[in-house]
C-alpha cells in the first residue's frame, strides 16, 4: 500500500476534514461578517464538490473496513452537490445567525459520518459512521435557538435515533454471534437462514427502514421536519435519506444475498405502505415543511420498489432518481426556505396567489412539484419510469399497479399547490421577494438539473455502467 | 423528410413565446409557429404521396430511430403512416384556430399561448412516436397544461373541472404505463414496429389489453370513463376546449387503435363484445344526455361523448371498413368540434352567456358566427356534405359487415342516435340563431372579426374537403388501417 493510494482513496473524506478545520481556525480567528463567511463556505464547498471527480480510484483500506468504488465516488459526489446547494439556499437565513461556523461544523461533520458509512466493509465501520451522521444532525435541527419547536424537533430526532441505532446494534450483535465476523465480504460466506439471522437481519432491517423513515417507522419524520429549520429539514429529507439508501441497495445487494427470499417480500409489502401512508397523510396537510416530509416518505416507497428489482437496472435506477430528487426536492425547498426565512410564511395556503408577485419563484416551484410527481418532460418523470420497469421485473405487477395508481393520488396533491400558486385568490399574497444571487445560483442549478438530468441520457448510462445487481 | 422537425417547432415557438413581451409579440409568435407548423404538415403530406407514388410500401415512412435509454432499450424512434399525418393535419388545423380565437386573451398572455403551444408540441409528439416509451413521453406531457389552462383561464367550477380532469387523464396514463409495461417484459422491446411482429400469448395479452384499452379509453371518453368531459370542456377556455376535444381525446382514439388493438389483436377479439357494448351505451346516452343540456358548451360536450363513441365502435368492430371510419369521425370530429366550440366561444365573448333560453335570433346580428355554427351543428348530425356524413357512414358499413346478431344490433341502436342527435342540434341551432331577438342588447353586437373569420374558414375548409371527396382521405389513411387490420386478421386466421 502506498501512500499516495491512502490519500487518493481517502480524498473525499480528507477534503472534508480539512474544511472542516479551516473552518475551526476561521472561528478561532478574528472575527468576520457572516456574508464574507457564507462566500468563503460555499467556495470551499464546491471546490469540495469538483475535487470529488478527480483522481478516482477504487480499492480497500484499513483491513477491509473501507471500501471505495468508482460508483461509491459518485454517491459521495452527489452528497456534495446536494450539501453545497443546501448551504446556497440557506444564505438568506444564515446571514443573520450568530452561530454560522457551528453549524457548518455540526453539518460537515454528518456529512463525514455519511462518507465513512458508504464506504464502510465492515459492520462496526457502518455503525460508527451512522452514529457520527447521526448526532451533531440533532444538534443542527435545534439551530432555531429561540423556537421550542426546533428544540422539540432535535429532541425527537435524537431519541429515535438512538431507538433506531439501538435496534440496529442489537441486530449486528445478533449477526456477530451467529456467524462470527464483522466483515461484510465474510459475511456473505456465513449466513445460511438460520432463524436468529433472519432475526438480527429483520433488526438490521427496522434500523435501516428507521432511518429512511419508511412505513411504519415513519412516525417521527413529520414532526422532525415541521421543528428543524428550512436547512436541516432539506439536509434530513435529501442528504441524510440519500445516504442511507445508497447504503441500504450495496449491503441487501452483496452481503445480503442470501437471504432475498426474505427481504424481497418484506421491500414489496413495506413499499407499497410507504407509498399509501406518505400519500395519504399528504393529502390533508398545510403545512409545508409537513407536506414535504410526507411527500418524501412516499417517494421513499418508490425509491424501495426500485431496490426491490435487485438488477443493475434497480440500483442504477434507485441512484438515478436519487439524484433527481436531490434536484427536485431541493428547489422545491429552496423556494420555501427563502420564503420562510424573508417572511416566516411555511404554509401552503400563504402561497396563494404567489404567481402575481413572484412569477419567477413560482415557476420553479412548480416545475420541483412536477418533477417529484414525475410528470414529464421533468426529470421525475424518467426516475419513476425507470424505478417501476425495475420493480417490474420480477413480474411483480401488483405492486407496479399500486405504484403507478397511487401517483395519481400524489398528482391530487402536488396540483393542490399548484393550484394555490396558480388559481386562487388572496387578498394579501406573499410579497415580491428579492432574491439574493446564492439561493437564485442554487435554484438554477436544481432547475437544469431537473430539466437535463431526464432528457440527457448520459446521466443513466453512466450511472448503469458503475452499477451493479445480481 | 426529417420528423423531428415537427416536434422542434412548437419547442422553438414556446421558447421564443418566453423571451416575448406583451400581447401584440407573444401572439404574433405563436400564429407564425402555428402557422408554420401547418405548413410543414402540408409539406409532410406532399412528401408522404411522392413517396408513396415511387412504391414504396413500407408500414412506416421517414423513420427515424436514435438509442434513447440503452440498458432499457428505450429508443426514441419516428415514424409516419397515413394515419399519424391525418393526425398531424388535424393538430395543426386546430392549433392555428385556436390562436386565432384567442387572439384577444388579456390575461397571462404569454403563459396562455406557451401553454397552448407546448400541449401542441406533446401530441405532435405522441402521432410520431413508434417507441412505447417516446409516445407515453408526450402523452403526458400533453396532460399538465390543460390543468393549468382550464384552471386559470376557466370559468364556471373551473378548479373542481381541472382537477377532474388532470386526475382522470393521468389515472388513464396509469393505467396505460401498467399495460405498457406487461408487454415489455413479454417482448422485451418497446419497439411498436416490431412488438407487433412477435407473437405475445393469448392469456397475457387478455391480462394487459384492458389496462391499455381503457386507459387510453379514458381520453377518448370510454364509457364509463367520461365524466371529464362535459365538466372539462365547459369550464375551459374556448381555445383549450377546442383543444380538448380537437387534440387531447384524438390522443386516447389513436392510442387505442395504433398500441392496444395493433399490438394486442388477440385480446382485441376476445373483448370487442365489451368494447362494443360500452361504445353503444356512450353513443345513446351521450345522445340522450345532451337533450336534457341548456348551456351550449355542455350540449356540445356530451355530443362529443356520443361522437366519440363512434370511434370506439368503429375500433370495436375489427373490420377494415369499420377502423377506416374510426379514424375518419376521429378527424371528422376533431375539426367539427373544435368549430363548434370556437362558434360558441364567439357567441359567448359578445352576448356573455351560452344558456340556450337566453339566445335568439343570433342570424340577424351576426351573420357570419351564426352561420358558422350552423355549419358545425349540421356537420354533427351527419348532413351529407360535411365530414361527419362520410365518417359515421363508413363506421356504420364496417359494423354492419359482422354478421353477429348483437354487432348488428349494436350498429342498428348506434345509427338510431343520429335521429336523437337531429334533435337537439336543431332545437339548439333553431333557438339560438333563428327567431326573434330575446335580448335587445344583442342588436349593438358586432359580427365576427377577421381572425375568428380565418379560423373558422380553416375549419370548414377542412370539413367540407373531407365530406366532398372522401376519397382522398380515404387514399391517405388506407394504407395505415389495412396494415392494423391486418394484424387483426393475422389474430382471426390464428384461431
Amino acid at each position: 500500500m502506498m501512500l499516495v493510494d491512502f490519500f487518493i482513496l481517502l480524498k473525499q473524506e480528507l477534503v472534508i476534514t480539512v474544511i472542516l478545520f479551516l473552518l475551526l481556525f476561521i472561528k478561532l480567528g478574528k472575527d468576520r461578517t457572516n456574508e464574507s463567511l457564507l462566500i468563503i463556505i460555499n467556495v470551499l464547498l464546491f471546490l469540495n464538490f469538483v475535487a470529488g471527480f478527480c483522481c478516482c480510484q477504487e480499492g480497500m483500506l484499513f483491513n477491509e473496513m473501507f471500501r471505495t468504488t468508482n460508483l461509491i465516488v459518485l454517491e459521495k459526489n452527489i452528497l456534495n452537490l446536494a450539501i453545497w446547494l443546501i448551504s446556497l439556499q440557506s444564505y438568506a437565513w444564515l446571514k443573520t445567525h450568530k452561530h454560522l461556523i457551528e453549524f457548518y461544523i455540526l453539518l460537515l461533520t454528518t456529512l463525514l459520518g455519511m462518507f465513512f458509512m458508504i464506504s464502510s466493509g465492515n459492520l462496526l465501520m457502518f455503525y460508527l459512521g451512522l452514529e457520527m451522521s447521526t448526532i451533531p444532525l440533532a444538534a443542527a435541527a435545534n439551530f432555531d435557538l429561540f423556537k421550542r419547536q426546533s428544540s422539540e424537533a432535535a429532541m425527537k430526532l435524537i431519541i429515535s435515533s438512538a431507538f433506531s441505532s439501538a435496534l440496529l446494534l442489537f441486530g449486528i450483535s445478533l449477526l456477530y454471534g451467529t456467524s462470527g465476523t464483522l466483515t461484510f465480504s465474510e459475511l456473505t460466506i456465513h449466513l445460511n437462514g438460520a432463524p436468529l439471522q433472519i432475526f438480527s437481519f429483520i433488526l438490521l432491517l427496522s434500523g435501516f427502514f428507521f432511518k429512511i423513515s419508511a412505513v411504519p417507522f415513519h412516525l417521527w419524520t413529520a414532526d422532525v421536519y415541521e421543528g428543524a429549520p428550512v436547512a436541516v429539514t432539506a439536509y434530513l429529507s435529501v442528504v441524510s435519506k440519500a445516504a442511507v439508501l445508497f447504503v441500504f441497495v450495496s449491503v441487501l445487494y452483496t452481503t445480503f444475498k442470501p437471504l432475498a427470499n426474505i427481504w424481497y417480500p418484506v421491500l414489496c409489502i413495506l413499499s407499497l405502505l410507504t407509498i399509501i401512508v406518505g400519500n395519504l397523510f399528504a393529502l390533508r396537510q398545510n403545512n409545508f415543511k409537513r407536506f414535504l416530509a410526507f411527500s418524501s416518505i412516499a417517494q421513499v416507497g418508490f425509491i424501495l420498489i426500485g431496490i426491490s428489482g435487485s438488477s443493475q437496472e434497480g440500483t442504477a435506477s434507485v441512484i438515478y432518481f436519487i439524484l433527481i430528487y436531490v434536484f427536485s426536492n431541493l428547489a422545491a425547498f429552496g423556494v420555501v426556505s427563502l420564503v420562510s426565512a424573508l417572511t416566516g410564511k411555511e404554509n401552503i395556503s400563504d402561497f396563494k396567489a404567489f404567481y402575481t408577485t413572484n412569477p419567477l419563484l413560482s415557476w420553479i416551484l412548480t416545475i420541483a412539484l412536477f418533477s417529484l410527481a414525475g410528470v414529464p418532460p421533468t426529470a421525475g418523470f424518467f426516475g419513476k419510469f425507470f424505478l417501476l420497469i425495475a420493480g417490474a421485473a420480477k413480474g411483480n405487477y401488483i405492486l407496479i399497479g399500486v405504484a403507478a395508481l397511487n401517483m395519481v393520488i400524489s398528482f391530487y396533491y402536488y396540483l393542490r399547490v399548484v393550484k394555490a400558486i396558480f388559481m386562487d385568490d388572496n387578498a394579501e399574497p406573499i410579497a415580491k421577494i428579492k432574491i439574493p444571487a446564492m439561493p437564485k445560483l442554487a435554484l438554477y442549478i436544481c432547475v437544469a438539473g431537473i430539466v437535463l438530468t431526464g432528457l440527457v441520457s448520459y446521466v443513466y448510462d453512466y450511472i448503469y455502467s458503475l452499477s451493479t445487481g445480481f | 423528410m426529417n420528423l423531428s422537425l415537427l416536434i422542434l417547432l412548437p419547442l422553438l415557438t414556446a421558447v421564443t413565446i418566453l423571451f416575448c413581451n406583451g400581447l401584440k409579440q407573444v401572439r404574433s409568435v405563436a400564429l407564425a409557429g402555428s402557422v408554420l407548423q401547418l405548413a410543414l404538415g402540408i409539406f409532410l403530406l406532399v412528401v408522404y404521396w411522392q413517396e408513396r407514388n415511387t412504391g414504396n410500401l413500407s408500414p412506416m415512412l421517414f423513420e427515424f430511430s436514435v438509442t434513447w435509454f440503452a440498458p432499457l432499450h428505450i429508443n426514441y424512434h419516428i415514424g409516419v403512416d397515413g394515419i399519424s399525418i391525418a393526425m398531424i393535419l388535424l393538430t395543426a388545423s386546430v392549433v392555428v384556430a385556436g390562436i386565432l380565437v384567442s387572439w384577444t386573451m388579456e390575461k397571462l398572455s404569454k403563459e396562455f399561448f406557451f401553454l397552448l403551444i407546448f400541449l401542441s408540441l406533446g401530441a405532435y409528439g405522441f402521432f410520431i412516436s413508434l417507441d412505447l416509451f417516446t409516445l407515453f413521453f408526450f402523452l403526458e406531457i400533453a396532460v399538465i397544461p390543460k390543468f393549468l389552462l382550464i384552471g386559470i383561464w376557466g370559468s364556471g367550477k373551473k378548479d373542481y373541472s381541472a382537477m377532474k380532469l388532470a386526475l382522470m387523464l393521468m389515472a388513464g396514463s396509469a393505467l396505460v404505463f401498467v399495460g405498457l409495461m406487461g408487454v415489455y417484459y413479454q417482448t422485451g422491446s418497446l419497439d411498436i414496429l416490431q412488438i407487433s411482429q412477435m407473437h405475445i400469448p393469448l392469456e397475457v395479452q387478455k391480462f394487459f389489453f384492458p389496462f391499455a384499452f381503457i386507459g387510453f379509453g379514458i381520453f377518448a371518453a370510454l364509457f364509463p370513463f367520461h365524466t371529464w368531459v362535459p365538466d372539462g370542456h365547459a369550464s375551459a377556455p374556448t381555445a383549450a376546449s377546442m383543444f380538448l376535444a380537437g387534440i387531447s381525446m384524438k390522443l386516447g382514439g389513436y392510442g387505442c387503435l395504433r398500441v392496444a388493438t395493433f399490438l394486442m389483436p388477440d385480446a382485441a377479439h376476445a373483448y370487442s363484445w365489451i368494447i362494443i357494448l360500452l361504445a353503444t351505451i356512450a353513443i345513446i346516452y351521450g345522445a340522450f344526455a345532451t337533450m336534457m343540456q341548456t348551456d351550449l358548451k355542455y350540449i356540445n360536450a356530451y355530443s362529443s361523448v356520443s361522437h366519440c363513441g363512434f370511434v370506439i365502435l368503429g375500433i370495436g368492430m375489427l373490420t377494415e371498413t369499420s377502423i377506416n371510419g374510426a379514424v375518419l369521425q376521429m378527424v371528422s370530429h376533431g375539426l367539427m368540434t373544435a368549430l363548434f366550440f370556437a362558434a360558441i366561444g364567439m357567441i359567448y365573448s359578445r352576448t356573455h352567456t351560452r344558456m340556450v333560453a337566453q339566445l335568439g335570433g343570433l342570424l340577424k346580428v351576426m351573420p357570419f358566427i351564426s352561420t358558422v355554427f350552423v355549419i358545425a351543428g349540421l356537420c354533427s348530425l351527419g348532413l351529407p356534405g360535411f365530414s361527419g356524413f362520410v365518417a359515421e357512414m363508413t363506421v356504420f358499413m364496417g359494423s354492419w359487415q359482422n354478421t353477429d346478431t348483437m354487432y348488428r344490433l349494436a350498429t342498428i341502436l348506434s345509427c338510431a342516435s343520429i335521429v336523437v342527435t337531429a334533435v337537439y342540434i336543431l332545437r339548439a341551432a333553431g333557438k339560438t340563431v333563428m327567431g326573434p331577438i330575446t335580448d335587445n342588447d344583442f342588436l349593438q353586437l358586432t359580427d365576427a372579426r377577421w381572425n375568428e373569420k380565418l379560423a373558422a374558414a380553416i375549419l370548414i375548409i377542412g370539413i367540407v374537403l373531407i365530406g366532398v371527396a372522401p376519397f382522398l382521405i380515404n387514399q391517405l389513411i388506407g394504407p395505415g388501417t389495412e396494415n392494423i387490420f391486418q394484424q387483426v386478421g393475422k389474430a382471426i386466421t390464428l384461431k
